[in-house]
């Protein structure tokens, strides 16, 4: 990469002046003339058979323009909602979900019919109105009831509730048959609402004189959702936009297609007028999709010299009343189970089970949490076990040869993980804190501290990999740069920015590549109608390592058209004009030069060499070679009060390695956020269900979202490891932190309490439940000592 | 049955009908057009919709349009200079990465900027407790209290006000 200006500064972001002013624009900020408002009725039940529903009432109710239930639709939606194969090619059991249940609701909040009236108000009333005659069904929630021969099923006509049940790897006996040691532990992963502040919201106009629809919605992929919905509608591609305009945030729960993308517009065309719907909060607990929602068998062998064998993990997803568009994805937990680690057996199976819930999909990090935690719960149990230092033990069995290709044959591309391990305890004074934590246990404090040596896998992907797993479409991704006579620039991308910050990172590689200030750089992304054909959104952290290649790939075919033209207009050999600082000269002859912004004039005027185009514009598509898999260490120190069960954070400390950097202040951001999300998961956040099923964390007053008052500084730290996989050496970052911290958290919580004899706690671990395990362990343990 | 009220909004009197049943909020977006002002929650816990009513932090989902009859509002839109300087609060959570998505930054430099005038000059303990009422989902409240202790120093005349760059 060239020696650059903008690449790896803290430039502060483009987007930020119109947010900070109250100038942004989300969906519920926009409204057309005659937008009629749309509510959707939901069953109250986790699981129920739809007798009847009375509409009469409501289609009387003051401003109501129509109610629907699922035949109304019939003439303009068709088919079942989509699910990709993701990392589990044959599925056993994939109920079909529709936008609209006829005759059965599956789990709390399903929706059953539609009310729109001319005002939102109004329509929220009618839809009380709404009568609908339901007989309860029994439901099924928990993983290992829903399992059992004799247990209700999540659909009345389901043979059993078994989704899938999979097998990458059967054997690892071997390293258990050569073990001297094996530990093994069970791994809850609560389920989790992902919780973006502005929730979901759907906005919709259908012209039929030119048999038009536009869709503005709060989404993070909107050309998937044009190609799920425009097939379900039978609007060509072309004649079906959407715009994902400003989005109060995503993180996974906004990739999938829901039932409101699909009733929205059809509402609108079969009442030829605009349909708004905005999700409320609670529906967005309800019904917005979950994350997590697993549980785990863990099992490792080893020596007690420390050398970890061989690892056995089977996995139970709770998939919900359906599966997920992309709920499989989760599954990828199983192939990454071994972690930064060199096991020479890794065996694993998912399981994934129908309950009466809403469905599991991809919530940050999707896969790569739940395998951090697992895999560093269970080297920490061992550590213990062994009587090792969990540093030693890490240590002695990183990887550390690359490419590595591990069990599933994935490929490690670059790494280097002793070396932010290094900088986090050196940053910690790690020896200083156990001498700290010694001392703190022999006045009976509670002092943990928690390590997680995390890695994942992002950059999705390699469309050999990922096109099984959508079914058919590859994940790469593409972009169109288009120079303007006067040298001013816009990039399309299909990547979409929901607080990631593109407009300025991807401004920052164009605006390097073509010599260009900032200004003169204009990123537009989020509209299907602008620029590439296809855009496969933003998540699983791969917007620079897939997008900002392309991005990065049509600059260098737009330099090396303008490079022809300078050769042309300067009367030079091609291969003797070089490029620099944003001017074409001859070689060894500075004065004989031109501009970028000369050139690209001459580009759409006259005198271009006979063999050439007008124009100054080019497209790439890049399909990367391989995933990229970042790293890095983390440390949590707490303390935990014996009399009361509560957490105090004390320090946490947070070194990643995400190859080269474009813009360290964003990347610092993303790795905030993500590692608070990661704190929330580990100590407060679960989506909880009463004894009949029901939904106990309705809203945001029991679904515990950290405030700033709960979240301790974070240090921070960063090593360089580029990947050889793309030519900016740059890997991904959005979901780092949240992969990398839950574990930490949990491990430091597990160390305070190991003097109590307690070896694992499940999350979140609330003061309530640390305070029912102390209180045992002093009960059945009053000397301590390990277990 | 609507009921007229008369209330200054960023500095203009304006005179509306509402129904008795619209919560502040939905006067100042659907009506009024204000859509800075951000709903995130419907039990008042996310702070999106934070406004000032008299000068003081007030979540704008918590009170009816009809109660604010005779009071001074002021909204994310009106926190700018006239000649479109914007608010130190503002110019700090651009300067510090105080925000990603953005949808709840209205709320926090309103609830921020009642929190400075209270207190000139909080710990960061006091930030944090002081914004206990708004929710983000993406910054890990780490640089929104970077920004508030920023626009501290600047409001104190402690520090020059430094322009964000935007690498031009």
């Amino acid at each position: 990469m060239a020696v650059s200006q903008l690449v790896g500064a803290r430039i502060h972001r483009r987007e930020d002046p119109r947010l900070v002013s109250g100038r942004g624009r989300y969906v519920d900020d926009m409204t057309l003339p005659r937008t009629a408002y749309l509510n959707v009725v939901r069953s109250p039940h986790p699981h129920a058979r739809i007798l009847t529903i009375d509409t009469t009432a409501a289609k009387a109710a003051p401003g109501v323009t129509a109610v629907y239930v699922a035949a109304d639709f019939d003439a303009v939606l068709s088919g079942a909602m989509p699910v990709a194969p993701a990392f589990v090619a044959e599925k056993k059991t994939v109920p079909d979900r529709f936008p609209l249940a006829r005759s059965e609701a599956c789990f709390e909040g399903e929706p059953v019919a539609v009310v729109v009236a001319e005002t939102k108000e109004q329509a929220e009333d009618a839809a009380e109105l709404v009568e609908v005659d339901y007989e309860p069904l029994p439901a099924v929630w928990d993983l290992e009831a829903a399992l059992a021969a004799d247990s209700p099923r999540a659909h009345q006509d389901l043979a059993d509730n078994v989704a899938w049940d999979l097998t990458y790897n059967a054997d690892a006996d071997a390293s258990f048959a050569e073990a001297e040691v094996t530990v093994r532990q069970r791994i809850q992963q609560q389920r989790l609402a992902p919780t973006p502040m502005e929730p979901r919201g759907v906005m919709a106009e259908y012209r039929p004189q030119d048999q038009a629809m536009t869709v503005w919605m709060s989404s993070q992929n909107p050309h998937f959702i044009r190609l799920f919905v425009s097939g379900a509608m039978g609007i060509p591609e072309n004649r079906f936009r959407v715009v994902s305009p400003d989005v109060g945030g995503g993180f996974g729960c906004k990739i999938s297609p829901y039932p409101e993308d699909y009733l929205v517009p059809a509402a609108a065309k079969l009442l030829d007028r605009p349909v708004k719907w905005i999700e409320t909060r609670t529906e967005s607990v309800q019904a917005t999709t979950h994350g997590r929602g697993q549980l785990y068998d863990v099992e490792l062998a080893g020596k007690r010299d420390g050398t970890m064998l061989g690892l056995k993990v089977t996995q139970y997803l709770d998939a919900g009343a359906y599966v997920g568009t992309f709920g499989a994805f989760q599954a990828v937990a199983c192939l990454v189970a071994g972690g930064a680690y060199d096991f020479r057996q890794v065996a694993s199976r998912t399981i994934a089970v129908l309950t009466n819930r809403v469905p599991t999909d991809p919530y940050r990090g999707a896969g790569r949490p739940e395998a951090t935690h697992l895999i560093e719960r269970t080297v920490d149990i061992f550590a213990r076990e062994i009587g090792m230092d969990p540093v030693e033990v890490r240590r002695k069995n990183f990887v550390k040869e690359f490419p590595y290709t591990n069990p599933f044959e994935l490929v490690y591309d670059s790494g280097d993980y002793d070396k932010p391990l290094r900088r986090t305890l050196e940053i910690a004074g790690y020896e200083r804190l156990r001498r700290e934590q010694e001392e703190a246990r022999s006045q009976g404090r509670l002092l943990g501290i928690g390590l997680s040596t995390w890695i994942e896998l992002c950059g999705f992907g390699p469309s050999g990999a990922t096109a099984p797993a959508t079914g058919g479409l590859a994940l790469t991704e593409s972009a169109h740069v288009r120079v303007f006579p006067t040298g001013s620039v816009t990039a399309y991308v299909g990547t979409h920015s929901h607080g990631q910050g593109h407009d300025t990172t991807f401004a920052q590689i164009v605006a390097d590549d073509l010599g260009l200030t900032m200004d003169q750089v204009e990123i537009r992304h989020g509209d299907t109608a602008e620029g590439t054909a296809f855009g496969y959104g933003t998540y699983g952290s791969r917007s620079l390592a897939v997008g900002g290649i392309a991005l990065h790939r049509s600059c260098q075919k737009v330099v090396d058209k303008a490079r022809r033209i300078a050769a042309h207009v300067l009367e030079a050999a091609d291969e003797d004009v070089v490029f620099e600082k944003g001017a074409f000269h001859v070689k060894g002859s500075p004065d004989r030069s031109k501009t970028f912004g000369e050139i690209t004039f001459a580009a759409y005027g006259m005198g271009l060499p006979e063999d050439m185009e007008l124009g100054l514009e080019a497209i790439s598509y890049f399909d990367p070679p391989n995933l990229v898999w970042p790293f890095g260490a983390h440390l949590c120190l707490l303390e935990v009060d014996p009399e009361t069960g509560a957490v105090t954070l004390l320090r946490y400390i947070a070194v990643d390695d995400c190859g080269n950097v474009i813009n360290p202040m964003i990347v610092e951001g993303q790795l905030h956020g993500g590692i608070v999300q990661g704190i929330a998961q580990a100590l407060f956040e679960e989506v909880a269900y009463d004894e009949e099923g029901r939904l106990k964390t309705g809203t945001l007053l029991d679904y515990m979202v950290p405030t700033a008052n709960e979240i301790p500084p974070i240090e921070m730290d960063r090593t360089v490891t580029p990947t050889p996989v793309n030519e900016l050496g740059v890997k991904g970052v959005g979901e780092a932190g949240t992969i990398a911290s839950s574990v930490a958290v949990i491990n430091a919580i597990c160390d305070a309490l190991a003097p109590l004899g307690i070896r694992h706690v499940d999350m979140p671990a609330s003061p309530d439940r640390l305070w029912n395990l102390i209180e045992h362990a002093r009960s059945t343990a009053p000397q301590g000592g390990d277990r | 049955m609507k009921h007229k009220i008369r209330v200054t909004i960023n500095g203009q009197v304006r005179e509306d009908e509402v129904a008795p049943r619209q919560l502040l909020v939905h006067y100042l977006r659907d009506v009024v057009g204000l859509t800075g002002t951000h709903v995130g929650c419907d039990t008042s816990q996310c702070g999106a919709c934070t406004i000032h009513v008299d000068g003081k932090a007030v979540k704008s989902c918590s009170i009816f349009a009809v109660q604010a009859d005779g009071h001074e509002i002021k909204t994310i839109e009106g926190m700018a200079a006239a000649d479109g300087t914007m608010h130190p609060l503002q110019d700090a959570f651009w300067n510090e990465h105080g925000l990603q998505c953005g949808y709840c930054t209205p709320g926090f430099i309103m609830a921020a900027a009642y929190l400075l005038e209270e207190n000139p000059d909080p710990s960061e303990d006091e930030i944090r407790k002081g914004l206990e009422g708004n929710l983000c989902r993406c910054t890990g409240y780490v640089n929104i209290v970077k920004s508030v202790q920023r626009a501290a120093k600047t409001m104190s005349g402690k520090a020059e006000p430094e322009p964000a760059s935007a690498g031009e």
